[in-house]
């Protein structure tokens, strides 16, 4: 009878959830029936049947009240995908120093290379032939050719903008290289080294690989730390927490409650980031032990949402408790590395980035998305977040408050 | 009968306000009590006080015996509490309010369902909790602090706001509440509600209680009390209160709202021959007392002044 009662159960829960009307009736039928069996064995026990779960419930409300404002789906899901397509479309061709050079005149070098010497340099460059220099180097100026390169005797010419040095080094590089090979093949003897650079990434690393960790943890952390604050403040202000207080239900309910949801969120914010990131037009390959992303996101989430409950604990209104949200994750956003490569960044920002849950959510998503890295890489990182969330946690019971006064 | 809730010398300071300076109560099981006082008199901090919600400054509070302070699962099983409509959540229907409050207390979805339908809202089940009327949104709250079967429920101005119809309906709703044997313990500022509800109530103001007793009782302490009132403006309250003193008549609650001008009074008939020798007659009423004049007599106020 135990084992009957819990497919009813969960039969009955089901179609509650998606309103099956047909398997509803089946399930209510069931029910009474067993209702009447409850009674006539001493009733004691009556109704324990369909007992209603704190957790489940508080879960279930926090997820419909997202789900019934666009305006709140919007901010959580579409709004960072929308910040992935433009970052992403923006940054698409910075990865590869492909440079558009002007070629005056004739450039021996340039003119007398093989069909598979010519194939070769185009693939770093695209050579256009122009007559009118002054005119060429003015679009130089521009930016409209990253260098202009002419002939004079023996010597050949390059002119290039100081304000893309990058573009501008990369073509010196370029030209020098294609000068060495016609100089060593002018000697007639073969070349006794050759370099033959590759980057340590697999070919395909593009800036979709470090845009997808960067921008999914500033989404995470936004709606992490919004959402657990907010929900808090909101509850308390109407006195929700209050009525709550006066019930056998304790604070731990509602936080597991909030996890469920917030990690709920999360996840999905995963799954559209990655779908969008792994379009052909972006071309992310989810590569080795890519899901290790799913448990990185689960213990970053943890780690933000504490700080949220926190916020939540110490902050009376919307407004203060949204501010300071907003105080906390865009600076932990910069100083984390989720709009741009920490890599590159002053080392105080390093040495900052290190006090940030964020951090390690960024460069943990981003050693298995695009760094191949695996399981040692990350269990250090997830261990340290779930400290961390230990930490605040411990932090918030002591701040926490069910009223207002 | 065995005390539900006993209270004794409850102090609750805020800042500078003394909200609850000294109560002392006894409520037994099955009792419709009333807690009755104007607003700021300490009614509410009082059933904060009862419920838990609060730790008392002094004092000690026992409800089934145990302290409701620190926070109790075992009392808090027992008790319900109907709250504003205004705790709400925003986006959940009648019946998913009902069922989340019901799961607080592991409650199962029927009786959660039967619940509703008590309290005349089953058809409303797919209704926003925040678009039912003050009348409905109240009594979905009343349902909200009954679905776990209470021994003890405490209303907090379970009326305020509603119109005539909407309160008798409530007021019905509560009667038939407290004759399936639950405790109810409702603080209210109007004095009607508290005579046709309640069994016993007890006075407030400033935060203390002033007299305690079945409506009718305290009615009839006073019974021989009488209202005389005249037009204002025909003679000043002072004026009056000492012609009163020279006639003699050393017990008369003088008050003038600027409307009417009204004396309270055992000897109505040296009140009667002063106003006469004055001329001031005009619009002369003479009533009995009512809850409002053990008030008045107890505060030396107008109710509600």
């Amino acid at each position: 009878m135990s084992v009957e009662e819990t497919t009813t159960q969960v039969a009955e829960n089901t179609s509650e959830d998606t309103s099956n009307h047909s398997s509803n009736d089946t399930v209510r039928e069931t029910g009474t029936g067993k209702d009447s069996r409850r009674t006539g064995s001493g009733g004691g026990g009556a109704a324990r049947d369909d007992r209603l779960s704190p957790v489940r419930e508080l879960s279930r409300v926090m997820m419909l009240s997202v789900l019934r404002d666009k305006s709140t789906i919007f901010f959580l899901l579409v709004f960072p995908v929308l910040f992935l397509l433009l970052f992403g479309s923006l940054f698409k061709t910075t990865g590869t120093s492909h440079i558009k050079v002007a070629q005056v005149g004739e450039v021996r070098v340039l003119d007398s290379l093989t069909e598979a010497q010519h194939k070769q340099l185009s693939s770093v460059a695209t050579i256009t032939r122009v007559t009118d220099e002054a005119a060429a180097l003015a679009k130089v100026r521009k930016g409209d050719y990253d260098a202009l390169v002419a002939q004079d005797g023996g010597t050949v010419v390059l002119r290039y903008s100081a304000a893309d040095s990058v573009k501008g080094a990369s073509a010196r590089a370029t030209l020098n290289a294609v000068l060495e090979a016609a100089n060593l093949a002018a000697t007639g003897r073969p070349a006794t080294y050759t370099l033959n650079a590759s980057q340590v990434e697999d070919g395909s690393v593009k800036p979709i690989q470090y845009l997808t960790p960067g921008l999914l943890g500033w989404a995470i952390a936004s709606s992490a730390v919004a959402s657990s604050s907010l929900t808090l403040v909101t509850m308390r202000r109407r006195r929700f927490l209050q009525r709550m207080q006066l019930s056998p239900t304790s604070a731990w309910e509602l936080v597991v409650a909030r996890t469920f949801t917030t990690l709920l969120i999360a996840l999905t914010q995963t799954a559209l980031f990655l779908l969008v990131a792994t379009l052909p037009y972006f071309g992310l390959r989810l590569t080795g032990d890519w899901w290790l992303v799913i448990p990185l996101v689960m213990c970053g989430t943890l780690s933000l949402m504490s700080l949220g409950l926190l916020i939540g604990s110490v902050t009376r209104t919307e407004e203060s408790a949204g501010g300071l949200a907003q105080l906390v994750v865009l600076p932990m956003s910069f100083l984390s590395g989720s709009f741009f490569p920490l890599d590159s960044a002053p080392e105080w920002v390093r040495a900052v980035s290190y006090a940030m849950p964020l951090r390690y959510l960024v460069t943990g998503s981003e050693a298995v998305l695009s760094r191949g890295g695996g399981v040692v890489d990350v269990l250090p990182t997830m261990g340290g977040m779930l400290a961390f969330t230990a930490v605040v946690t411990a932090l918030t019971l002591r701040l926490f408050k069910w009223n207002d006064t | 009968m065995t005390a539900a809730i006993v209270a004794d010398g409850v102090r609750k300071r805020y800042g500078d306000i003394q909200a609850v300076d000294g109560v002392s109560l006894r409520i037994e099981t099955g009792e419709f009590y009333g807690i009755l006082g104007p607003n700021g008199a300490g009614k509410t901090t009082t059933l904060e006080l009862l419920e838990g919600v609060r730790e008392p400054d002094e004092g000690r509070i026992e409800l089934f015996g145990q302290s409701p302070w620190p926070r109790n699962p075992e009392v808090l099983k027992r008790i319900g509490v109907q709250f504003q409509a205004s705790s709400f959540l925003d986006k959940l229907t009648t019946r998913e309010t009902i069922r989340l409050f019901a799961s607080f207390y592991r409650v199962g979805k029927r009786k959660a369902d039967t619940m509703l339908d008590r309290v005349g809202l089953s058809e409303f089940h797919n209704v926003p909790a925040d678009k039912l009327s003050g009348g409905q949104a109240q009594r979905l709250s009343i349902a909200c602090g009954l679905v776990h079967d209470p021994e003890i429920v405490f209303l907090d101005e379970p009326t305020a706001g509603l119109d005539p119809h909407a309160r008798r309906n409530l007021w019905d709703l509560l009667r038939s509440v407290n004759e399936e044997g639950h405790t109810l313990v409702l603080t209210t500022h109007y004095l009607d509600e508290a005579e046709i509800l309640c069994d016993r109530v007890s006075v407030m103001e400033k935060g203390k209680v002033l007299r305690t007793g079945a409506p009718a009782a305290l009615i009839r302490e006073i019974d021989d009390m009488v209202r005389v009132s005249v037009e204002s403006g025909l003679i000043g309250a002072d004026a009056m209160r000492e012609l009163l003193v020279s006639a003699g008549v050393d017990q008369a609650a003088v008050e003038d709202d600027g409307v009417t001008l009204s004396v309270a009074t055992r000897t109505p008939g040296p009140v009667l021959s002063v106003l006469g020798d004055k001329g001031a007659l005009r619009g002369l009423e003479v009533r009995g007392a009512t809850l409002e004049d053990v008030f008045l007599q107890l505060t030396g106020r107008g109710y509600g002044a």
